[in-house]
């Protein structure tokens, strides 16, 4: 991890910076190769996702499904912090670290989530914002094979982020494949607390690709730029009177 | 409320914080009523016709054919819309049930003023909603929310564009299958 890290802020060194000029319109040159993307995502989920969610969500209680997004979450922890390194931002790399402590301690290995009643909740942070905040602009919109919505910039974030993961570095033979095992627990797990939100999209949408795609890069923006949302809201008045 | 019908005049930070602070404790009256779906749906589509600048949000979503299409072709879109984002964001505030908004804050934006809320719902992380609030349609309305950053406009601007692709650019059928969508 710390060959990573230092790899990586030798990299920010030679970057510029300042963050990406944040878009507000739509790239999408692949859009048909997308397209054909979002029709096998789809499917996949119709066939095996959807239905191993349900399974899944209906099985377990709820406090189970609780502990195993613990989990899943401190496994993710290593990674934020070194994304909070690496974006110069001491307050959140601390709030983590200690999130990381305690949950590893008195969490019993990230099972329960003391460290939220103590206020620290989860900050997220992916490489892929670590290259927003040094310039890398986003890339056209891509949609991955099994993995759905992205941006050319957030998947190589996802490459990244891969190595940052406790899992890929600090835990060996079968601990790796147990936390394997949670990330994909994990999914189904998101998958079947979202499900909802995501049937709608998927199914009750006449086009769910131009959907899927517009609410990913809006809520990408957001969480990237957040405070300043509201500057990229269209101006109806100026929109409609206009004319 | 009294205000939201008054006339135009230069809307200020307060009056688009107090517009917004009484559609949100209209909407959590409404998750906690324990009133059934379809109830719930019709009030959920009296508060929007209410605090939200419907006729303009219809023609933003409607996009360039809203040019060429007749006044009572766009109001009687209008009105299939208000129904049809009654019932779709209905759906989603079901899962408030039990939950809260609060406003945390207003400001001035360009033309108009933002005025940022936090949903408090059980058992899950709480979440930004921001309303868009500007009096230029005549009266105190919000033309826009804001999801986590999703705008409504933008999110029904791509659906309606599709719906009316698919239906060769008919205003009238669009209208007429708006009203059991959603």
């Amino acid at each position: 991890m710390l060959r990573t890290a230092a790899f990586l802020g030798a990299l920010g060194v030679l970057g510029a910076c300042s963050p990406a000029e944040q878009p507000t319109e739509i790239f999408d040159p692949f859009e048909s190769q997308n397209r054909a993307i979002h029709e096998f995502n789809k499917e996949f989920d119709r066939r095996i996702l959807s239905t191993a969610s349900e399974a899944y969500g209906e099985t377990l209680p709820e406090p189970v499904r609780k502990v195993i997004g613990n989990v899943a979450d401190n496994i993710s922890l290593t990674g934020d912090i070194v994304n909070d390194v690496l974006q110069g931002r001491a307050d959140d790399a601390v709030h983590n670290g200690f999130r990381f402590a305690i949950n590893s301690t008195l969490g019993v290995g990230g099972i329960f989530d003391p460290a939220a009643s103590f206020g620290l909740e989860t900050r997220e942070a992916g490489f892929g914002e670590t290259l927003f905040t040094y310039g890398v602009p986003e890339g056209a919109y891509i949609e991955l094979p099994l993995l759905g919505p992205s941006t050319q910039r957030e998947a190589v974030g996802r490459v990244a982020d891969f190595f940052t993961n406790a899992s890929s570095y600090a835990l060996e033979g079968t601990s790796a494949a147990a936390a394997t095992g949670v990330g994909v627990v994990d999914l189904l797990n998101d998958r079947y607390d979202l499900r909802s939100v995501i049937d709608g999209v998927l199914y009750e949408s006449e086009d769910s690709y131009a959907q899927a795609r517009t609410l990913y890069l809006q809520n990408l923006r957001f969480r990237y730029s957040g405070e300043n949302a509201a500057e990229q809201v269209i101006d109806i008045y100026d929109d409609v009177y206009s004319d | 409320m009294a205000f939201a019908a008054l006339p135009a005049r230069a809307l200020d930070v307060s009056q688009a914080r107090n517009l917004i602070n009484s559609a949100v404790g209209d909407i959590n009256a409404i998750i906690n009523s324990g009133k059934s779906e379809a109830a719930m749906y019709r009030d959920f589509e009296r508060v929007f016709a209410r605090y939200a600048d419907v006729p303009t949000i219809a023609r933003f979503a409607l996009g360039p054919v809203a040019r060429t299409a007749s006044p009572a072709e766009l109001a009687a879109f209008a009105d299939a819309f208000q129904g049809y984002i009654a019932r779709k964001y209905g759906k989603r505030f079901r899962e408030f049930i039990g939950g809260s908004i609060e406003v945390r804050d207003a400001r001035a934006v360009k033309s108009f003023y933002e005025v940022r809320t936090t949903a408090n719902l059980r058992g899950q992380a709480p979440f930004a909603v921001s309303f868009m609030v500007s009096d230029r349609s005549g009266a105190s309305k919000f033309f826009d929310l804001l999801i986590e950053g999703i705008s409504l406009i933008k999110t029904e601007q791509t659906e309606i564009g599709a719906m009316l692709d698919r239906r060769g650019g008919s205003v009238a059928r669009l209208t007429s299958d708006l009203r059991s969508l959603g």
